[in-house]
């Protein structure tokens, strides 16, 4: 297969300067049309000429899409904040450390003063099987090249698989989640607020996208909620490369304790399925019960539970269930005793 | 306009991946425009069907009130097997207009339970059953000659009446067989592309070329039966066709009925046996094809 590298294809560019203009745009060029916010995860796809957009609307002219700002009940992230600015925002850092330590780790500083929090979320996989223009599932095809006994599939899907083993790679995901955060869509048929775990998908519901957003809509901002401003919180990300690389697996947890108790707590991971993984079961079953080492291997166990590795990815199993307990228990109390 | 989509596998070959999803709406149409056509012929310009005259005149007396036409056990293969069509055909084509949901496990139980029900349905007919009453013989060529000509207002004598089965019926048969043995062929191999509790997956098991034309054909039967099924269910919904349909959730057909479409010296009724009822049915004959 043929790929010519550095040489975008020819489209369109339309730089709209307000999100009713874009919205009109990309109602308008539907599935032709490409949406490009800091770029990170576009150019790749342009360059490598996998995808060939007649028409791509850069968001960066938007004022209204940047910026942090405080609402009644939280902060409102404009969806073209970069991780930069969310990293460095007083009140993200005070009151919701979490995203700020989950926006720290994602690749590296260039990255981040370019790369935006829509963007972060909404990025595509990095299996390369798909990303090197195979017709794979995901690709619209009827195969998932990763999951064979010969395919590279170290840093894929331990659950929720179907079909296609592809896993998502952003850090902030899972924060956002775990902060309760509701994102934001402007789509033809008005304003819609979804839930951080709605935005995402699995493959059982649409396999050529990890999250919902249709042609034509557009992410807009990221609301977080007070709901867990100044909770316990816990970001862990395993990397090949700590400089600079996506997770193999991430874990993002705000936690309210009462005495030495779990009083409640929302937990997520990445890198495990081809959405980020709210883990309820851990939730409903720390609720209420001390913060110690028994309760973390408790809740890195139920954590794995239906896990199902492939061949190269077994590792991820005892690394899920050691991130859980770690996010659950503290670091120093991490250490395995069975 | 392409009818399929096609992909370059890694081997730089270009091979089909599957039928171009407009076919869905293809079928959607014919099936209704179908609808619409026989709809009208039959409300505004369709003749009194008429048939040749039996000798049969002796019959009648020993025919019961209730004529025995499905058994029990077919009537069950034939919901089972429409619950499972539906579920198929819902699981396979919603996903691909927009409405978005779990649907693969779903598709690949159903089909299951398709498959299993058609290889009883195959085991029951052949020795359980009257095998050929669902084949076209050549007395329904015949007839079906004459209904051509009386049609286009040739001349010709009237057609006889029935066997068990009408000779649409038989073909409906024939062509629900070539589109569902397509399906179930390949959904079988396709099964080993995902993972399901029946086979170690393996989508290596045939080239990619091979398997394209495979998801072709899966995809071509499936849209088939849209059309098939919206006719199946459109006659089965037409006011002269309730005995029929009565006979398919009921077991047996009126005397009236029968002797009014029917041949009783093509399609012998048992009369020997005790009035039948809808839970104690002595019928033979292969169900309706779905």
């Amino acid at each position: 297969m043929a790929v010519i590298r550095d040489v975008m294809p020819a489209f369109e560019l339309y730089q709209p300067s307000s999100v009713a203009d874009a919205q009109k745009l990309l109602e308008q060029h539907g599935p032709d049309a490409w949406v490009l916010a800091g770029g990170m995860d576009s150019f790749d796809w342009l360059k490598d000429r996998i995808r060939k957009p007649k028409v791509v609307v850069d968001l960066s002219g938007i004022e209204e899409l940047r910026g942090v700002r405080t609402t009644g009940d939280g902060v409102e992230i404009g969806a073209m904040t970069t991780l930069t600015e969310a990293v460095n925002h007083p009140i993200v850092k005070q009151k919701y450390g979490l995203l700020a330590e989950a926006a720290e780790v994602v690749a590296s500083p260039q990255i981040r003063n370019q790369g935006t929090l829509g963007g972060n979320v909404s990025q595509d996989t990095r299996c390369w099987y798909y990303r090197g223009g195979w017709p794979c599932y995901r690709a619209g095809g009827n195969i998932c090249y990763a999951d064979t006994p010969e395919g590279r599939n170290r840093e894929h899907a331990i659950l929720q698989a179907d079909r296609c083993v592809a896993v998502n790679p952003s850090d902030t995901a899972p924060a956002l989640i775990a902060l309760d955060a509701k994102f934001v869509l402007r789509t033809p048929k008005g304003e819609r607020v979804v839930d951080a775990e709605d935005y995402f998908i699995g493959p059982e519901i649409d396999i050529t996208r990890l999250h919902i957003l249709q042609p034509g809509d557009l992410l807009t901002a990221i609301r977080i909620p007070s709901t867990w401003a100044g909770a316990q919180f816990y970001f862990e990300k395993v990397r090949d490369r700590n400089v600079w690389d996506f997770p193999l697996l991430n874990v993002a947890s705000a936690m309210v304790l009462s005495g030495g108790t779990i009083e409640r707590m929302r937990i997520a991971v990445n890198g495990a399925a081809a959405r980020p993984l709210r883990l309820k079961a851990v939730e409903d079953s720390v609720r209420g019960q001390p913060r110690n080492t028994a309760t973390g291997e408790m809740a890195g166990k139920l954590s794995v539970r239906g896990a199902v590795p492939l061949q190269f990815n077994a590792y991820k199993i005892p690394l899920m269930r050691n991130l859980v307990k770690r996010a659950i228990s503290g670091v120093e109390e991490a250490t395995w005793t069975s | 306009m392409d009818f399929l989509e096609w992909a370059t596998s890694p081997w730089g070959q270009s091979v089909p991946i599957h039928i171009a999803w407009f076919l869905i709406w293809v079928a959607v149409i014919a099936g209704l425009l179908f609808l619409i056509v026989h709809a009208t012929y039959v409300m505004y310009f369709a003749k009194p069907r008429e048939f040749a005259a039996d000798d049969s005149s002796a019959v009648p007396a020993s025919i019961p009130k209730r004529v025995p036409r499905h058994s029990l056990v077919a009537r069950m293969f034939h919901w089972i097997m429409a619950a499972s069509m539906f579920t198929l055909l819902f699981t396979a084509f919603l996903p691909k207009v927009g409405l978005q949901f779990n649907w693969v496990t779903y598709h690949w139980i159903a089909g299951a339970v398709l498959s299993v029900s058609i290889v009883f349905h195959i085991i029951h007919a052949s020795f359980w059953l009257d095998f050929w009453s669902i084949w076209p013989d050549r007395i329904d060529l015949d007839d079906a000659q004459k209904r051509v000509r009386r049609f286009f207002g040739m001349p010709a004598p009237p057609p006889r009446k029935f066997a068990k089965y009408p000779l649409e019926n038989k073909l409906f048969h024939g062509v629900i067989i070539l589109c569902g043995l397509s399906v179930i062929l390949t959904g079988v191999f396709m099964m080993s592309r995902v993972r399901t509790i029946f086979f170690p997956r393996n989508p290596y098991l045939f080239s990619d070329m091979t398997w394209g034309l495979m998801y072709v054909l899966h995809g071509l039967a499936g849209v088939g039966l849209i059309a098939l099924v919206m006719m199946h269910v459109y006659f089965g919904l037409r006011p002269e066709k309730r005995a029929i349909t009565k006979s398919m959730i009921f077991g047996w057909m009126d005397r009236d009925f029968y002797l009014e479409e029917h041949d009783p010296e093509r399609w012998k009724v048992e009369t020997a046996s005790p009035p039948p009822t809808s839970n104690r049915i002595e019928g033979r004959g292969l169900t309706d094809a779905g």
